[in-house]
């Protein structure tokens, strides 16, 4: 394991109209760590990841992925280095008009040379990693939402990624399967060593699946620690989101 | 007044804003028709479901004007004795104007609104998001195709709408209104020149980059969930409408001179 992160986010800006969102963000992301974002609903979690894939561009600030830095305005490549990410969304944004098989190897598909039944056994294997062997001709429209997350996780994992994004994968899900696709997680970055940004409100997730965690609030990540100092943190913003009070400094706006 | 001048401002603004995204929209379209590799299979999807689909419905809409022109034709130029006319009228008005314009403004109710559909819903379902990590460019996964197919099928459907357009026109004068087929032929034939078909399709050509344009438009940049879906739809169908009957005169004044 290098000393070089593999993600490195420096005073981050992000703001819509006059609704400042991120506000000076400052985040490394170490080769195979688990990193947990925490912080309320529409506090700009997911602006923070979807700038780090590049979906959305920052205002100010850099971001760096393996030393390279993504935020410079001439920067030409950033599909080569998107391939090194893989990406859950919260409602797992499978392709509608595309079978489950296609979803998962999308990415060999667009870029690759491979036949369609060479892609298809590289899709069932990824859907066998999260469980799910059998399903390569459903439609997305066939599927529960525990279900769906899982082909969409199958789909982040295709291409062997070196980094992955998970927004909110536990939400929605009842605790039994929130907790297999925390399993799930930790089960891929022993067996990838993938480092991972997971954004989530949900404490019992974050505890189990983070190396380190952090708060957003205000813009700005506002604590760190293990999940252990988290857990012991006596900052007051950290502890009424983590027992989740609605007395205390953060306020219902 | 201060209220009336923001809203006002606020409007222009909007404004602007949606002619610089769809220009923008426009540039990377163009770029991306150069690039290699090329989505064939995506556009010939396309081209069937703006094509072969609307098929139906642009005919429907042909073979009736085509006859209501033989029916209104007829009545006024009974006033001067140029029943003898009616053809020649079916057949310049078909092709110059009505054929393109009125195929193009089904096609933009029909295909327009689903592209604005289909692609506001990839917009508030992450879908369009999910298309950039996984490496592909967007606007050349679902935009390129949907604008080729638009250019190229919508004369297509021109040249099958203006035949069925005549043939109406046809059936009502010579077996409704009692016009005797040859001379109904013979001044069809007689007046309507090459240019007058070939000018029709090539407005039709730039109609229906309108309506894959501003389908693709509307639904890219949506937001605000369902209800904004609903919204997009509706403006892709409006502004594609407007703007065919605007470029229409344009095109008009500037390629039959």
């Amino acid at each position: 394991m290098s000393d070089l992160p593999k993600i490195r986010v420096r005073d981050l800006k992000k703001s819509f109209g006059t609704k400042v969102v991120l506000d000076g963000v400052d985040l490394d992301v170490g080769a195979g760590e688990s990193v947990v974002v925490i912080g309320q609903s529409g506090v700009g979690k997911s602006v923070l990841i979807k700038c780090v894939i590049g979906i959305l561009q920052p205002d100010s600030g850099t971001i760096e992925i393996d030393g390279g830095s993504i935020t410079n305005p001439d920067f030409q490549e950033m599909d080569e280095v998107r391939r090194k990410f893989g990406m859950l969304f919260q409602y797992a944004a499978l392709f509608d008009s595309l079978k489950v098989w296609e979803n998962v190897g999308f990415a060999f598909l667009q870029h690759s040379k491979m036949k369609p039944a060479q892609i298809r056994e590289v899709a069932e294997e990824k859907l066998r990693m999260v469980g799910l062997p059998g399903i390569l001709d459903l439609m997305p429209s066939e599927l529960s939402g525990g279900m769906r997350k899982r082909v969409g996780l199958a789909r982040a994992i295709a291409m062997e990624p070196e980094i992955l994004l998970y927004d909110e994968p536990t939400t929605g899900l009842d605790p039994i399967r929130a907790d297999s696709i925390n399993d799930l997680i930790i089960q891929l970055r022993e067996e990838l060593g993938v480092a991972s940004i997971t954004i989530t409100h949900d404490m019992v997730s974050a505890y189990k699946i983070a190396d380190r965690i952090t708060m957003l609030f205000g813009g700005k990540l506002i604590a760190a620690g293990t999940p252990d100092q988290i857990r012991a943190s006596d900052d007051p913003y950290v502890r009424q989101f983590i027992h989740g009070s609605a007395e205390g400094p953060i306020k219902d706006e | 007044m201060l209220d009336s001048l923001d809203w006002t401002g606020a409007r222009a603004l909007a404004f602007m804003e949606e002619i610089g995204r769809g220009g923008m929209l426009l540039v990377k379209v163009l770029r991306g028709l150069v690039r290699r590799p090329f989505p064939m299979k995506l556009t010939l999807q396309q081209m069937e479901e703006v094509g072969v689909r609307s098929l139906p419905v642009v005919l429907i809409t042909a073979i009736f004007t085509g006859a209501v022109l033989a029916l209104q034709t007829f009545s006024g130029f009974k006033r001067f004795g140029a029943e003898g006319l009616v053809g020649t009228v079916v057949a310049l008005s078909m092709t110059r104007e009505l054929g393109p314009v009125l195929a193009s403004i089904m096609v933009a109710g029909r295909v327009g609104s689903a592209m604005a559909a289909e692609l506001g819903t990839m917009r508030v379902t992450e879908q369009i998001d999910a298309l950039i990590t996984l490496a592909t460019d967007p606007v050349r996964y679902l935009v390129v195709p949907r604008f080729l197919a638009g250019m190229i099928m919508l004369p297509f459907l021109v040249v099958f709408a203006d035949l069925v357009g005549i043939i109406g026109g046809y059936f009502v004068a010579v077996n409704v209104l009692g016009t005797s087929s040859t001379i109904y032929v013979n001044r069809t034939l007689q007046y309507l020149e090459f240019s007058d078909v070939t000018i029709g399709l090539l407005k039709a050509s730039v109609f229906g980059m309108i309506i894959a344009l501003i389908g693709c438009q509307m639904g890219f940049f949506t937001s605000g969930g369902a209800e904004g879906v609903g919204r997009a739809t509706t403006k892709a169908v409006v502004v594609a409408s407007i703007l065919i009957l605007i470029s229409n005169y344009f095109l008009t004044a500037f390629l039959f001179k």
